[in-house]
């Protein structure tokens, strides 16, 4: 029989930034909470401290920052005529484990979706007619707007710490930002960071072909910072270790850097590690939860954790996972189009174009996650969907992120993999070479969803969670866009040679080669029980007591990395929890 | 570790001169003594008919000839015996449940019941017997340029292995360019040799001065995590 803990007011399930951001904000209601993360505790020292986290095979390769397949994984399947086959070893995203979650090892890429597409469905209707979405896109507008995230955003932006220079503030637009994106209410709280060389060129050719460059947004300080919270960063040292590391020298924004201190100072709030929560509990009418169980790893035993108010706040796919084995909200089912948990799985579609210059020095080890210079010339307001025969866009990049050699490796496509010709090759393409990234929208399907696997089973004895996913010809449109756009910047820029790679119409989803760790949707917000999981404070429909954090409460996915708004809607629903709900606990909506 | 500290832009003048003249050298951390020669390495994983096919194979995907170290001046084949000991070679954190697909097609991931380790111990020998069919041989006795056939044969699928056994040559080449890659006290990259080979620093890993040093070659040779200069 399951060990009973002591009732708390709130649990939280999963430490990341959602949890930790509940955490500190519930915390200043004086309430008991308690935060259950299924790895282990992990603080900038002694786990990332350098020189141990310089380590390219270790977290790299062998990702020992992420979550480990043999405690949790997926199985995947293109379509449904397909077996689903475990995602056995980790390649094309990558979850993480422990204190923190996935904001240690990401690239600090912060942005906001532009107002577009947060409203995309109206925007698309109103522009050119609900007849151009393609059938079986489940096409959808969050039920909240821009403005009224916008002071959420701007907490978020304040909280993370981030660098780079408003485009929109209060809708007058600003020279050297980004003036497609939505308005700010003020500008970024650090300057933008200094520029690399690779990122210098594209930001030449991309005005001298008349687009809009702008420093790429990112939590990675450029200058000495204290949050609002008190916690410190330090000035980035281009230490080219960010994405799969945690940061050695608090510059990365992370739980770490912007949290967690502040949040373990709070006598009311505690956290356990190696407490893996295998459901949510429900009272016997099932209108609200009683609580949740965990494994305690450490003493190998079920614990029962009751609590008044329960956040989940684990990395989508594992909130996911957890509504499902709860039987939180009904299954979504495709055929029918009905049911709605596990509904618009969604990704992201990038591409690539890489440039090689014989005579140019780029020191690609010179960098971080979120270097760089950005175009959004081809993003999502500024594209003609009616006329182009998609619906999307896409921002791009281009600015060093790692060196790193065992992964970072890029050589002209007719180079052989090994041999003479391949070590002939990598001295003399090494640090010659600088890209362009393009990172595009993926849309909602009916044909892409979560469900439990027939036949695979975790540790516990859970069934997985099966991922049917394949790309999509909409997105897939998209991408064969931005690869003849960025083709185009690339020989304006002449290079010696070029390296294109772009997925093309028909591309089947390949689980090996890394692509994002953004993986969104399967339990989205909506207008209606009948259409998602959660309403606009994120809060099930189901059970009333229950909140839900993170990208999968994202109706599709954006063209940007999805942080910001994780972030932001974070805010935004423990803002609601704390004026609308602690008061008289209810359904919201 | 005395060097973890950015360099002044004073000593980035001093260095851009000087570290062209260090730059040609061998890693001199090492250039005192012999490496340690990989006939005297006792395998912890592999048994000696592996460890002869690894040092060969390992030997034809970065060979020793032309410009730059090979697999086995970087003592790869030390790495992968290690790597092969230890948590990787187990698949300590893969779902390795069944029940498994190996003939699902590759894009499916890492679908054989076989664990790295168990892979090596099976492929080895498959493989030998192709190349024994072939030219009645095994893989080691062949001269380099039917090694090279071989291989190419084995990464085509030409060389067809049982379905468990068809990530062999993928895990092979990933593995063997991890050894030339990765961190020294790995036991690869012997000296840093293929971190100085193209001008990787290592764990330096502390740039802000020369951020705004745009198409200057950086001239420093790596460190590594245990200190080591190369």
């Amino acid at each position: 029989m399951a060990r009973i803990e002591k009732k708390k007011d709130v649990v939280i399930v999963g430490l990341g930034w959602t949890g930790a951001i509940a955490g500190i904000e519930l915390a200043e209601e004086g309430l008991e909470i308690v935060a259950l993360e299924r790895g282990r505790d992990q603080n900038t020292v002694p786990e990332f401290k350098y020189p141990n986290q310089i380590d390219e095979l270790t977290y790299g390769v062998r990702l020992k920052n992420m979550q480990h397949p043999s405690q949790q994984t997926v199985t995947i399947r293109r379509n449904d005529s397909e077996t689903a086959l475990p995602y056995r070893s980790m390649g094309s995203f990558l979850p993480a484990n422990g204190v923190g979650g996935a904001g240690v090892h990401w690239n600090g890429l912060l942005w906001r979706p532009q107002p577009e597409e947060i409203q995309l469905r109206s925007y698309v209707k109103e522009k050119w007619g609900e007849s151009i979405i393609p059938e079986g896109m489940n096409l959808m507008d969050y039920p909240v707007t821009y403005d009224e995230l916008e002071p959420f955003f701007t907490r978020f932006d304040l909280v993370a710490g981030i660098s780079g220079k408003a485009g929109n503030l209060n809708g007058k637009i600003q020279e050297g930002g980004n003036p497609f994106e939505g308005w700010r209410s003020q500008d970024y709280p650090m300057p933008p960071m200094p520029r690399t060389y690779d990122s210098t060129k594209f930001e030449a050719a991309c005005k001298a072909m008349g687009y809009h460059p702008f420093p790429a947004p990112g939590g990675i300080a450029s200058t000495a910072y204290v949050n609002p919270y008190g916690m410190q960063m330090a000035p980035c040292n281009f230490c080219g270790f960010c994405e799969r590391f945690g940061c050695y020298q608090y510059s990365k924004s992370s739980p770490q850097t912007a949290i967690l201190d502040a949040l373990r100072r709070k006598p009311n709030f505690t956290y356990r590690t190696h407490a893996e929560v295998l459901r949510v509990e429900s009272s016997p009418d099932g209108k609200t939860a009683t609580g949740v169980t965990y494994f305690d790893a450490v003493k190998q035993e079920e614990v029962f954790q009751p609590a008044d108010l329960v956040i989940l706040s684990a990395y989508q796919l594992n909130n996911v996972h957890l509504l499902l084995v709860s039987g939180i909200g009904k299954p979504y089912d495709p055929a029918t189009n009905e049911g709605v948990t596990g509904k618009n799985y969604a990704y992201q579609m990038n591409g690539g174009v890489n440039m090689f210059f014989k005579d140019a020095n780029f020191n690609p080890f010179i960098g971080h996650g979120s270097n760089g210079i950005c175009i959004d010339d081809f993003s999502v307001n500024q594209n003609d969907f009616g006329k182009l025969g998609f619906i999307g866009g896409a921002y791009w990049r281009s600015g060093t992120f790692n060196g790193q050699p065992i992964r970072s490796m890029i050589l002209p496509t007719d180079t052989p993999t090994w041999g003479a010709a391949w070590k002939k090759s990598i001295k003399e393409w090494y640090g010659h070479t600088m890209s362009i990234g393009t990172h595009g929208s993926h849309m909602s399907y009916r044909a892409n969803h979560l469900d439990l696997d027939p036949t695979y089973k975790d540790p516990h004895g859970r069934p997985l969670m099966r991922m049917t996913f394949n790309w999509q010809e909409n997105d897939l449109k998209m991408n064969q866009y931005m690869k003849r756009k960025a083709g185009e910047v690339g020989h304006a820029m002449k290079p010696d040679m070029m390296r294109l790679g772009f997925k093309d119409v028909g591309a089947q989803y390949d689980v090996r080669p890394y692509q994002t760790t953004h993986n969104t949707g399967g339990h989205i917000m909506s207008d209606s029980p009948l259409e998602g999981v959660v309403n606009r404070y994120c809060q099930a429909w189901d059970k009333h007591n229950v909140f839900v954090m993170g990208a999968g409460n994202f109706v599709q996915n954006t063209q940007y990395n999805p942080t910001g708004m994780v972030g932001a809607l974070a805010f935004w629903t423990i803002h609601a929890i704390r004026t609308l709900y602690l008061r008289n606990p209810r359904a919201l909506v | 570790m005395s060097d973890s500290l950015p360099p002044s832009r004073r000593s980035f003048l001093i260095a851009s001169g000087a570290g062209m003249a260090l730059s040609s050298l061998p890693f001199y951390a090492h250039s005192k003594e012999a490496p340690v020669s990989l006939d005297q390495y006792e395998p912890g994983y592999f048994t000696a008919d592996e460890w002869r096919f690894v040092m060969a194979a390992t030997a034809r995907l970065i060979p020793s000839e032309g410009d730059g170290p090979g697999a086995l001046e970087t003592h790869v084949p030390v790495f992968i015996d290690r790597q092969l000991a230890g948590e990787y070679g187990s698949a300590k954190d893969w779902y390795m449940a069944g029940p498994h697909d190996p003939t699902a097609s590759p894009d499916r991931g890492w679908q054989t019941p076989l664990n790295p380790a168990q892979l090596y111990r099976k492929a080895i020998p498959a493989f030998n017997a192709w190349c024994q069919l072939r030219w009645s041989k095994d893989f080691t006795e062949l001269s380099t340029e039917q090694q090279d056939q071989a291989l190419t044969a084995l990464q085509k699928g030409e060389a067809e292995l049982n379905p468990e056994l068809s990530v062999f040559f993928s895990t092979l080449l990933s593995n063997t360019k991890e050894g030339y890659f990765a961190d020294p006290m790995h036991g690869g990259n012997y000296g840093m040799q293929a971190w100085s080979y193209i001008g990787f620093p290592g764990a330096r890993a502390s740039y802000m001065e020369w951020v705004d040093q745009h198409n200057v070659k950086y001239p420093l040779g790596p460190v590594s995590i245990k200190g080591e200069r190369a």
